[in-house]
């Protein structure tokens, strides 16, 4: 990885909670939508509940910095809706997803070492 | 369902809504499906709060992406915008300085509850539409008047006013007023009480009622039962009330309020008129019932004393309304000179911008080609726009509060509004819509043509023009903004030549080596009239001996300074109808005020301190007085009865103006200051003291001070005026009118010129090349020359035509205020032609010599 993408990732950082849902969604394969949303949703127990306008908002933001792409590949025509769009995680996506997950990673460890993470207290 | 939803959505922004519209809907589907009742409710509701809050967010997305735009982009050009700014700024200010005085003079609900109900009521005399009643007149209609809730009655009191006694103490405006008054005007007391029936008795309490500021002033905001020692003309008042810092009635100059309280005399002479009455409609009256209701009173009161009320009506009018006409017309000439700068501000900035686009399109083509919508690019122009307007709005915001003090002296001094305020919301808010307004006025044209521009744009790769629309374009603002220019130099010029007209009016009296110093006497101290002449004769003896002096007297009022002081005039035998509506202007003299004042004697003698009461009564009169009664005839010996007394022709003076340079003046008639009953016409006591002298004023007016100190202890005296000052004070509002058109229109000329200078170098410098090939054809500098200014003549001459068709339209508009200059002056034309074209020629010049200097050779390499 060059600096200068190096550079590029971590101006992005830290990442708002509903970027890094739908990053983490989409590393799992493609998805449309409403597949996030409900992904995001079952993942964190609900707790997590997306808008749908805060959902397009967040992907016209992260196409925008190049996280994420529309994927040209489509289902199978009987579950496919033509209004839908899939979207895919780009590599640039991927690294900075990663770059997020080894900083919350360093915070865990940093809280753990001070006995406050999950098992040491 | 979903149509409502998909009509929501519209609240997003287009590229987003055409981008994922579509898939908010189907999201929405599916989150409804199999959902039935309460649920179904609770997933609308999610989904419509969602929907606000991400509107909000992508709006505030693109406005901050769009501000960071406008920032770089202004700052790539610091010369355009700092010329962008000033123009909005100057144009702004003009308008929210004007909308301030506008506001004030003829906007502005007055402040008082139900403004509306208030009424002002006069006498209707043939000659006068607003006299003021009298105390029987104003007593009637007070009681016979069905259609009014209150009704009172008030008149200027002057007072010499101290905190302790021994203090040289203020002359000072107040008011003194019936029971009814503050109830009539319903506003509650600052501090205290206001005065009411309780006051308004025989021997009453000596109460006063104070104005904020001179509570303030005087006791500095002290606690009411802490205050002592007021004296008003020497007698101990208790202060009772203090009234709200925003209450000015019956106009600015009051400052405080005393209980007036008619004696059985007073209402004995209907035609002694001094009773100004103030009113508030019942409700559910209209103002056509109370004046049809007033109508019948008049002729009731006019069968029941056919000779005081021949004639006489009632006057109704709104107080609103009391604005006088030409104030009003002041401010409206005003408001249009602003607007018509703002205008060309507005369009000067339209064909900058418009240049500008043609420098960006490239820019705005490639972003076009990356994706941005039309949509996008338009409201990134117009936030530019807006930012520019803002700016300027910031900048005119601080112009209009610099010259806000100066603009207050156009609104009346007569009208209950408050003094002009630093910060003003009123105005604050106009000038933000106006910036709002402006901002996308001068920027919308220019942002759709950009807009447009498309990907054929980056194709050409060529710097060329404007193209022949645009171009056209530039040039009709142009021809525009010199059209406006005209019309205000036009307007201007007739303006000089009205005040010229005005001042070169001979008042009647020398006004050079003249000075006036008032010292008012106590009304109730100085009744006896022989006390009053004893004093008047020690001050001047002891005047007369100072060095420089070469002449002094006392007179009632100065003219000009004081225009009212009017009675009815009766002549036996004469021949006019029994005439109570001639009036002549009143004012006692002293032996030689005529002198002193320049006023040349014509015939008989001046008044002496030989006329007493025990003499005949005599009077001098002026010279349109006795060519009214006795045309062609000796006025001398005449008798006629004036002032509540028959008397005799003495003397015949030159006139004077007394109401004012710009106004007919009711014929003068002086008496002399010993022929005076004790007590009566207290208003019209000797107070100005007129010196002529060679030498300085300063110490005139400490030598004054000391002589009458020395004897008259308490009296207060008043800053020295020249009569040249006071002459000058009476055109000070047309000065002051003419020197805020004659900015205008010198600001809208420069930006006119500046119009047509930026829109000849930009055409000059996109048409280089074509120049160039000229030259190198064999054309010569003169031929080139005249392509530029060329141009700038035609454009100027269409403008200039335009403007002089208007110019005619805007003069008769104001004729009222060009005092008998006709509207279609031709000098005022032809001057105004005359710097419009100067101004054209030298907005030409640079550029004119920039197209000679075009080098072919290189010229054409360039391309």
């Amino acid at each position: 990885m060059t600096n200068e993408s190096r550079e590029e990732i971590e101006s992005l950082l830290p990442l708002p909670p509903a970027t890094f849902h739908i990053l983490m969604t989409l590393a799992a394969g493609d998805r449309h939508g409403y597949a996030i949303l409900q992904d995001v949703a079952a993942r964190t127990g609900g707790r997590m509940k997306l808008g749908a306008g805060t959902l397009y908002r967040s992907i016209q933001r992260m196409r925008d910095q190049g996280l994420i792409e529309e994927s040209r590949r489509r289902p199978a025509r009987d579950q496919d809706d033509e209004r839908r769009r899939y979207y895919r995680l780009t590599r640039f996506g991927a690294a900075v997803a990663r770059a997020e997950s080894q900083r919350l990673g360093e915070l865990v460890e940093l809280a753990r070492e001070r006995g406050f993470a999950p098992g040491t207290a | 369902m979903t149509r409502l939803y998909r009509l929501l959505l519209r609240a997003l922004p287009g590229s987003f809504r055409r981008e994922y519209g579509a898939e908010l809907c189907e999201i929405l589907e599916l989150n409804l499906a199999g959902k039935r009742g309460l649920a179904q409710v609770g997933v609308w509701l999610g989904a419509l709060g969602d929907l606000a809050r991400t509107a909000a967010r992508l709006h505030a997305d693109a406005l901050r992406q769009d501000a960071a735009w406008t920032r770089r982009s202004l700052a790539r050009s610091p010369g355009f915008t700092a010329a962008a700014v000033l123009v909005m700024g100057l144009g702004i200010g003009a308008n929210a300085a004007v909308f301030s005085v506008a506001d004030r003079a003829l906007l502005r609900p007055l402040p008082f509850p139900e403004p509306d109900r208030l009424v002002r009521l006069w006498e209707k005399l043939p000659e006068y539409s607003d006299m003021e009643a009298s105390p029987a007149n104003y007593r009637d209609w007070e009681d016979a008047a069905q259609s009014f809730q209150s009704m009172a009655g008030f008149h200027f009191r002057p007072y010499n006013v101290s905190v302790s006694a021994g203090a040289e103490p203020r002359r000072l405006t107040g008011s003194a007023v019936t029971a009814d008054f503050f109830a009539t005007l319903g506003v509650a007391p600052h501090r205290g009480r206001t005065l009411g029936p309780g006051d308004d008795v025989p021997e009453g309490p000596a109460v006063a009622v104070l104005d904020y500021g001179l509570w303030q002033e005087l006791f500095g905001g002290a606690p009411l039962s802490t205050i002592s020692g007021l004296r008003l003309d020497g007698v101990p008042y208790e202060v009772v009330g203090v009234m709200p810092p925003d209450f000015h009635f019956p106009s600015r100059q009051a400052r405080l309020w005393t209980p007036r309280r008619f004696v059985e005399e007073e209402f004995e002479d209907r035609d002694d008129n001094y009773v100004d009455v103030v009113a508030r409609l019942a409700p559910g009256v209209s103002a056509d019932e109370a004046r049809a209701e007033l109508d019948v009173l008049a002729r009731r009161l006019e069968a029941a004393h056919p000779v005081s009320n021949a004639d006489t009506g009632i006057t109704m009018r709104a107080l609103r309304d009391v604005t006088p006409t030409r104030s009003r017309q002041i401010v409206l000439a005003l408001a249009g000179a602003a607007l018509v700068v703002l205008l060309i501000a507005c369009s000067n900035l339209a064909s900058l911008q418009l240049a500008r686009a043609v420098a960006r399109r490239r820019e705005l083509a490639v972003r076009a080609a990356l994706g941005a919508d039309r949509g996008r690019l338009l409201r990134q122009l117009l936030t530019e726009g807006v930012a520019i307007a803002a700016l300027g709005g910031a900048l005119g915001a601080v112009v209009a509060a610099l010259s806000a003090p100066v603009l207050d002296r156009l609104v009346p001094r007569t009208l209950p509004v408050p003094d002009a305020a630093l910060v003003d919301p009123r105005v604050l808010g106009f000038t933000a819509a106006v910036t709002l307004l402006t901002g996308l006025a001068f920027s919308l044209a220019p942002a759709l043509r950009s807009a447009r521009a498309d990907a054929a744009a980056l194709q050409e790769g060529s710097r060329s023009g404007l193209g022949a629309r645009g171009e056209r374009f530039r040039g009709g603002l142009v021809s525009a903004q010199v059209a406006a220019s005209v019309v205000l130099l036009v307007v201007a010029g007739l303006l000089i030549r009205a005040l010229w007209k005005v001042q070169a009016v001979d008042p009647g009296f020398d006004t050079a080596n003249v000075v006036a110093v008032q010292t008012p006497l106590a009304i109730d101290e100085w009744s006896e009239t022989s006390r009053r002449a004893e004093l008047y004769e020690r001050i001047l003896s002891r005047v007369r001996g100072l060095p420089g002096v070469e002449g002094a007297a006392y007179a009632s009022y100065l003219p000009l300074d004081f225009g009212g002081g009017v009675l009815p005039v009766s002549v036996p035998g004469s021949d006019l109808p029994e005439d109570r509506e001639l009036r002549a202007s009143l004012r006692y003299v002293t032996p030689g005020y005529f002198d002193a004042m320049g006023i040349p004697l014509l015939l008989g003698r001046d008044v002496s301190g030989a006329d007493t009461m025990e003499t005949p009564l005599v009077a001098v009169v002026s010279e349109s007085f006795a060519e009214r009664y006795w045309p062609g005839q000796n006025p001398l010996g005449r008798p006629f009865d004036f002032a509540f007394d028959g008397r005799i022709v003495a003397g015949v003076v030159a006139d004077v103006r007394v109401r004012g340079l710009e106004r007919s003046s009711e014929p003068q008639v002086y008496l002399p200051y010993r022929q005076a009953r004790d007590g009566w016409l207290n208003f019209y006591y000797p107070k100005e003291l007129v010196v002529r002298t060679a030498g300085e004023r300063a110490p005139l007016l400490s030598a004054v001070r000391e002589i009458v100190r020395e004897n008259a202890p308490g009296v207060p005296v008043a800053a020295a005026r020249s009569l040249a000052e006071v002459v000058s004070e009476d055109t000070e509002p047309r000065r002051l009118q003419l020197r805020v058109l004659a900015a205008f229109a010198g600001l809208a000329l420069v930006l006119a010129g500046l119009g047509l200078h930026g829109l000849l170098a930009f055409s000059v410098a996109s048409r280089r090349s074509e120049i160039g090939l000229r030259m190198a054809l064999g054309a010569r500098g003169g031929e080139v020359l005249r392509l530029v200014v060329g141009r700038a003549a035609r454009l100027t001459a269409v403008g200039a035509s335009i403007g002089l068709l208007a110019s005619w339209g805007a003069a008769r508009a104001i004729e009222a205020l060009l005092a008998g200059v006709p509207p279609a002056d031709p000098a005022s034309f032809a001057a105004a032609l005359a710097v419009a074209a100067v101004t054209a020629l030298s907005g030409s010049l640079l550029p004119s010599l920039e197209a000679v200097r075009v080098d072919p050779t290189e010229a054409i390499r360039g391309e």
